[in-house]
């Protein structure tokens, strides 16, 4: 194998931290992770065959809302090959599913793993057909019958809260899953005072996930050890195992879960759902291993949704533009359950409504609803970008409203970059940053003042230009214990094995980040090493100490920090076995290129003969502990703050509503950056989803509460022909939250260009009339905008008309009027 | 049942399968590759994109049957021992994965354009690659591989005829 990237001549310090010379910090190293993945010889869940291995397949509800009478499976259990067949009954001892959220007024539901009684959403599983291979699994599940009542169905919010809806949860008598409120400030007085008020309706549109890989669960037992073991595709394995070992009634020592490859999660990996607690359930029932592994139209009916909320946005302006105070009203459809988060995902929304702006008053009331389909939960971004949709879509059209430049309205209304760490009317303290400089640098990147000369004249032609700005703010690296649901800190194990090479065991549970590759670079630097020589493991509870997991943008600014505070342990051991051993102080000791020595460059050991002294242990200084392994459990102080502005340019075709997206530009500043290639790809990646939601991606259930959109032809995903080259750049404001100054990028792009895009195609769309389309921009919506506005404008232009025809000859205005009739 | 016998990167297998078994399957279970992924089962996504005799298809609506003697490359088969394939290659040096779900996929889609079209334009590239889906990486690093690679092959190409001359 090639060797990893390594630079020819030693390259240039670019920084110092912790008196340690970067050798490999920023530097665009090559993954460790690609040469396993590029071959096709790593193994994601479904790649896993054990001896004697069962498979498993699920019958479930063709029915959004219906009363089980009966469950036949005789059918089922005689197809060759069928080894079982298992409904609610057999599954009763499983605890249910867990939510992790406490709210005063949340309503929560009983969530067993297989439907009890009724079924509340299209795909909720009734009953699970374990055999020999898959294909005798699915044609078991096919012949499994089950008699239903079908029951009235709920799908819409607002029919969900009015006086003769249906329940989806009888024992509440209400679908108010929950209210939630978030005030501060005078809001009644900055209505009150203000010269305009914008109001705007907008929705936020339920989107899927979708991961490449879809979910997969294995599960093996082996009772004469009582040892569980648990293959999930899960973004984290401890929080997993934690909970599966409470619905399993099995002590958490006897239980191993392992992430092992796992192709993308996006926040619908970080969960713990029904599946993942059968299948192991099944292992053990049946004495051998068994396998589930997700089709695609179970990943976009039965793993958890992102978004879906309505929206109501009102903003009081002074007629300088400049902001008084703003008031949302947020209903959240959480779907008929509640999985780890969801009920956490709006609250997110309403914490983030500040952006990146001043606003001196807030008033946010939230409803949580349920309805008759599957659950929302975290989904890339996960509250925030519904938050910055909000925020940069009302700027919007408030700039359009009253006439100011959209980058101009902007800049008078952010903070100050001597202003920070900056409180913001939610309560948050935002670390570090300078949004005037994000979107300064945008503006030059994009050439937006010849962006708008075009657009000018293009209107002129009838051609139909767009420039869409988005500032926006994110919340990550989550983050303080005190503000999350179970433990917000990460850990870090570093341990120099005895031959000299580093192992790092790290709490988070990268799922594509490429941390083996990143936090071997961090690791390198700190121990003046080279990164082929640390190898970074992670997703195995039996490997590595208690984590929280990946998700939030945190794997290098908490897992990262946790193993560099690991690691500056291990370097005070090592000065203090160095100085012992080269007859020196240890503060005089120094570690780089693979040796430990003393001030002045007197007496030096090697790394590997000071390790290798280490593990002896013949001649250590008294109470020194042998070996060479430290341990970290880092708890954040706050979250970080990382922030951005993006700017996109687009045509859209008046007749057909088709939208071209001529450029993308993204400013985004993430704090220090470990591996700016692996940085340019989550962002890369995250603009692509948040175009996604923009202009393709939305599921939709019909009133019936069947999804119409289960499958990829019909959930468009953004493909490579749809996308144009993103142009980057970046600026860098350190955090201060942690020591190595990171913010943290995965949620980034996702957040920025959702809003973004809709600005862009709303502006080119202005002269006509059009205020605000609701997502997914497709053509036809556009085009029915386009045809709304402009029948508006002849019916405004008729009245006036027709107005002035009625003061000056009243016969021809009879006349107008009757055409129009 | 029926009995095929399908070269899989340059080796025969001899099975007996069932009419309905996918090749995908045949290549997972019964070859025990599992390199090629399945990402959709309805030839939307283009994880399991093999190539069959020389062209790329979605294996996932291939019967086993169908390639019944006749030869299937998939991606454990392009490397030469530790010598990586160039498009491999050009993935790992442009970054051009990170979950690394759809890339052998992606990987062997590109093949098969790079075979018909030794130098594609990006646009072209990105046409090619249009029924694969990728959800990490918004392409944009995907299509620096694939130029890298058609570089790199179209340097070797001349290199390789000039020896065997």
């Amino acid at each position: 194998m090639a060797r990893n990237g390594k630079p020819k001549a030693a390259p240039k310090n670019n920084g110092k931290r912790n008196g340690q010379a970067a050798h490999w910090v920023g530097k665009k190293l090559k993954r460790k992770e690609d040469p396993r993945l590029i071959q096709g010889i790593s193994h994601y869940t479904d790649d896993i065959k054990l001896p004697r291995m069962l498979y498993c397949a699920f019958a479930r509800s063709p029915h959004a809302h219906a009363e089980i009478r009966d469950i036949h499976t005789d059918k089922a259990r005689a197809v060759s090959g069928v080894v079982g067949v298992f409904t609610s009954q057999d599954t009763s001892g499983i605890g249910m599913v867990p939510c992790a959220i406490q709210m005063p007024d949340l309503k929560v539901p009983k969530h067993p793993v297989l439907a009890t009684g009724r079924v509340r959403f299209v795909g909720e599983p009734v009953a699970v057909v374990v055999a020999e291979d898959i294909y005798a699994a699915r044609d078991g599940a096919e012949l499994v019958e089950v008699d239903y009542d079908p029951l009235p169905v709920v799908t819409d919010m607002e029919k969900a809260l009015s006086e003769d809806t249906p329940f989806v949860h009888d024992e509440f008598r209400t679908n108010r899953a929950f209210t939630h409120a978030l005030k501060n400030g005078d809001i009644a007085s900055a209505f009150k005072k203000a010269d305009h008020v914008i109001k705007q309706r907008m929705l936020n549109q339920r989107l899927a996930p979708v991961a490449m890989e879809g979910r997969a669960v294995v599960g093996e037992y082996l009772p004469g050890e009582n040892r569980l073991t648990i293959w999930s595709a899960t973004q984290i394995p401890h929080l997993l195992r934690t909970q599966l070992s409470v619905m399993l009634g099995l002590p958490e020592t006897a239980v191993r879960v392992i992430a092992p490859e796992v192709g993308g999660g996006f926040g619908s990996k970080l969960n713990v759902y029904r599946e993942e607690a059968i299948v192991p359930w099944l292992a053990m029932k049946l004495n051998r291993p068994v396998k589930w592994a997700e089709t695609r139209r179970e990943n976009l009916a039965c793993t958890i949704h992102g978004r879906d909320t309505i929206n109501d946005v009102e903003l009081a302006l002074k007629k300088d533009g400049t902001i008084l105070g703003l008031r949302v009203r947020i209903l959240a459809d959480l779907g008929a359950y509640h999985q780890l988060l969801t009920p956490l995902i709006p609250q997110l929304t309403a914490l983030m409504l500040a952006g990146s702006y001043k606003i001196p008053a807030i008033d946010i009331e939230i409803q949580g609803v349920f309805t008759n389909k599957m659950s929302t939960d975290a989904y890339r971004g996960a509250g925030r970008p519904e938050a910055t949709y909000i925020v940069e879509r009302i700027m919007d059209v408030a700039a359009h409203e009253l006439g100011m430049d959209s980058a101009q309205f902007r800049f008078k209304n952010f903070p100050l970059s001597k202003q920070f760490p900056y409180t913001t009317i939610t309560g948050l303290t935002y670390d570090s940053a300078k949004y005037q400089e994000s979107l300064k640098k945008a503006l030059q990147l994009s050439a937006y003042d010849s962006l708008r000369r075009r657009q000018k004249s293009g209107w002129k032609q009838g051609k139909y230009y767009g420039v869409g700005v988005s500032t926006y703010v994110e919340i990550c690296a989550i983050g303080p214990s005190a503000a999350t649901p179970a433990g917000g800190w990460e850990s870090g194990t570093v341990r120099i094995e005895p031959t000299g090479k580093v192992t790092v065991l790290t709490g988070a549970s990268p799922h594509g980040q490429g941390e083996e590759t990143t936090f071997a670079q961090l690791i390198a630097d700190q121990l003046g090493i080279d990164p082929d020589d640390v190898n970074v493991v992670h997703g195995d509870t039996m490997a590595v100490p208690y984590g929280i997991g990946t998700f939030g943008s945190r794997g290098t600014a908490v897992g990262g920090t946790a193993a560099y505070m690991a690691t500056q342990k291990l370097k005070a051991k090592m000065a203090t076995l160095a100085a012992h051993l080269l007859d020196a102080k240890p503060a005089d000791i120094t570690i780089g290129r693979g040796r430990l020595t003393t001030k002045g460059n007197k007496k030096s050991i090697s790394f590997g003969e000071l390790v290798m002294a280490a593990y002896t242990a013949r001649n250590i200084p008294p109470g020194f502990e042998p070996g060479m392994e430290a341990t970290h459990f880092f708890e954040p102080s706050n979250f970080t703050f990382p922030f951005g502005a993006h700017i996109a340019s687009v045509e859209v075709d008046g007749e057909t509503g088709e939208v071209k997206i001529d450029k993308y530009v993204a400013v985004d500043d993430c704090g220090n950056v470990l591996n700016p290639l692996l940085v340019d790809g989550q962002i890369h990646g995250g603009i692509a989803q948040g175009l996604g939601q923009a202009m393709w991606e939305e599921l939709i259930y019909n009133e019936d509460g069947q999804l119409v959109t289960g499958s990829l032809m019909d959930y468009a995903l953004p493909k490579a022909h749809l996308l144009p080259d993103f142009t980057l750049e970046r600026t860098v404001t350190p955090s201060p939250v942690n020591p190595m100054g990171v913010k943290g990028v995965g949620e980034a792009g996702t957040i920025a260009s959702t809003p973004c895009m809709v600005n862009a195609v709303c502006d080119a769309l202005s002269p006509l009339g059009v205020r605000h389309i609701d997502m997914p921009l497709k053509p036809e919506r556009v085009w029915r905008a386009i045809t709304h506005a402009q029948a508006s404008r002849d019916e405004h232009e008729q009245a006036m008309a027709g107005a002035v025809a009625k003061s000056s000859n009243s016969k021809s205005g009879r006349k107008t009027a009757g055409r129009r009739a | 049942m029926k009995n095929v016998t399908i070269a899989v990167n340059g080796v025969e297998h001899r099975a007996s399968v069932e009419p309905r078994l996918l090749l995908v399957h045949f290549l997972r279970e019964v070859v025990g590759l599992t390199g090629t992924h399945i990402g959709c089962e309805t030839s939307l996504c283009g994880a399991c994109t093999v190539l069959l005799d020389g062209r790329a298809v979605k294996s996932c609506t291939v019967l086993a049957v169908q390639a019944d003697g006749r030869k299937v490359t998939t991606v454990e088969g392009l490397a030469q021992g530790d010598k990586l394939h160039a498009i491999q290659e050009g993935f790992w040096e442009e970054h051009g994965l990170q979950c690394g779900f759809c890339t052998p996929g992606v990987i062997l889609c590109s093949h098969d354009l790079l075979s018909r079209n030794p130098s594609p334009s990006d646009t072209e590239i990105r046409e090619s690659i249009n029924g694969n889906l990728c959800r990490c990486t918004g392409y944009q690093h995907i299509v620096n591989a694939i130029r890298s690679a058609s570089r790199k092959m179209n340097k070797r190409v001349p290199a390789r005829a000039a020896a065997a001359r």
